[in-house]
């Protein structure tokens, strides 16, 4: 039980160290849009999510509504429910409610592709673990960044903003490669926010990413159906 | 306060979506097109959120844009999500230094 937990805390040191330096960039844009520094770090800590959490601040920076604020992070964050059935395919038979209830607050993507390719069931301790040192990892970084923004030149805080892009880039580039249908997905939201942000910007930064996903993953949906094996990926 | 109510509902939806599939989903999605549609969701929120948002991060469009090509370029060849990240970062500070 232990030695499983252990397990999990050293197979998420990567992830850890990826998040303490994407949450420091996250820090710094959420002082920017005029959040405390307590108020960035208890969203980290809530939330454990970077795109949802880019799209909350510019939601709140704008004072946004409730709802928009709801359909956002249910578009954005859908992909979690995903992961989570897969996820929930593999666990281990002392996986009982309160311990799903618990831990599911950790699945992101980084947390799911580890602990999926795991050969043997996913345990509790295996899995809180894992989700242990990466919230650290997620919510520290988060502090030191909000904090930093103040004390760190101006040129490096500036530079520390696009950090969380550089990750989502990383994120899209490498299957849009590989597969035609992914790129042409990627390009139609990409078009249609162009559109959005210059031709309508009243249009908010929540609504904006909502019908851009939507729209984009239809079109995709319909033009390239996928296999049955590709969706594991 | 209005700001306690956004952290509430955002930590509060983004919880159930884990939670609510993780606790008592035990049946495979069959449509086809739901599938596809959740496969294509993370590529689309993704690239709209980033493009054209990322010109805009750093406060100058063209470090912005120095950074968002290095970071293409690292991302095609494959290297790790946190290489990307910093070395963008790094090219759009190494960028103002010089502008």
């Amino acid at each position: 039980m232990k030695n499983n937990f252990l397990k999990g805390i050293s197979n998420a040191i990567p992830i850890a160290l990826g998040y303490l330096s994407v949450s420091f960039g996250f820090g710094i844009l959420a002082v920017k849009s005029g959040l405390s520094i307590t108020a960035a770090t208890i969203i980290s800590a809530t939330n454990l999510t970077s795109a949802g959490q880019a799209a909350g601040i510019a939601i709140i920076a704008e004072g946004g509504g409730l709802l928009e604020m709801a359909l956002a992070q249910l578009t954005i964050n859908l992909r979690y429910a995903l992961m989570a059935i897969s996820l929930s395919q593999n666990l281990s038979d002392s996986f009982n409610f309160p311990k799903r209830a618990l831990l599911s607050f950790g699945i992101t993507d980084e947390i799911f592709a580890v602990a999926v390719s795991r050969p043997k069931k996913v345990t509790p301790s295996y899995m809180a673990g894992l989700i242990f040192i990466s919230f650290l990892g997620w919510t520290g970084g988060t502090f030191l960044g909000a904090s930093a923004g103040k004390l760190l030149p101006a040129a490096i805080t500036n530079a520390m903003g696009i950090v969380l892009y550089g990750m989502f880039l990383a994120i899209i580039i490498p299957p849009a490669r590989k597969q035609l249908s992914v790129l042409i997905v990627v390009i139609i939201s990409a078009m249609i926010s162009i559109f959005f942000r210059y031709m309508i910007p009243s249009m908010s930064a929540g609504f904006a990413v909502i019908i851009c996903a939507v729209a984009a993953s239809v079109a995709g949906a319909i033009l390239f159906p996928i296999k049955d094996e590709e969706e594991k990926e | 306060m209005t700001l306690a109510l956004y952290i509430i509902v955002m930590a509060g939806v983004t919880y159930l979506i884990r939670m609510i599939p993780f606790s008592f989903f035990r049946k495979k999605i069959k449509s086809r097109f739901f599938r596809s549609f959740l496969y294509y969701i993370p590529y689309a929120v993704l690239s709209a959120m980033t493009i054209p948002a990322i010109f805009y991060s750093t406060g100058n469009m063209i470090t912005a844009i120095v950074g968002t090509i290095i970071a293409v370029i690292l991302a095609y060849l494959n290297l790790p999500l946190i290489v990307v990240a910093l070395s963008a970062s790094a090219a759009a500070l190494i960028t103002g230094i010089f502008i």
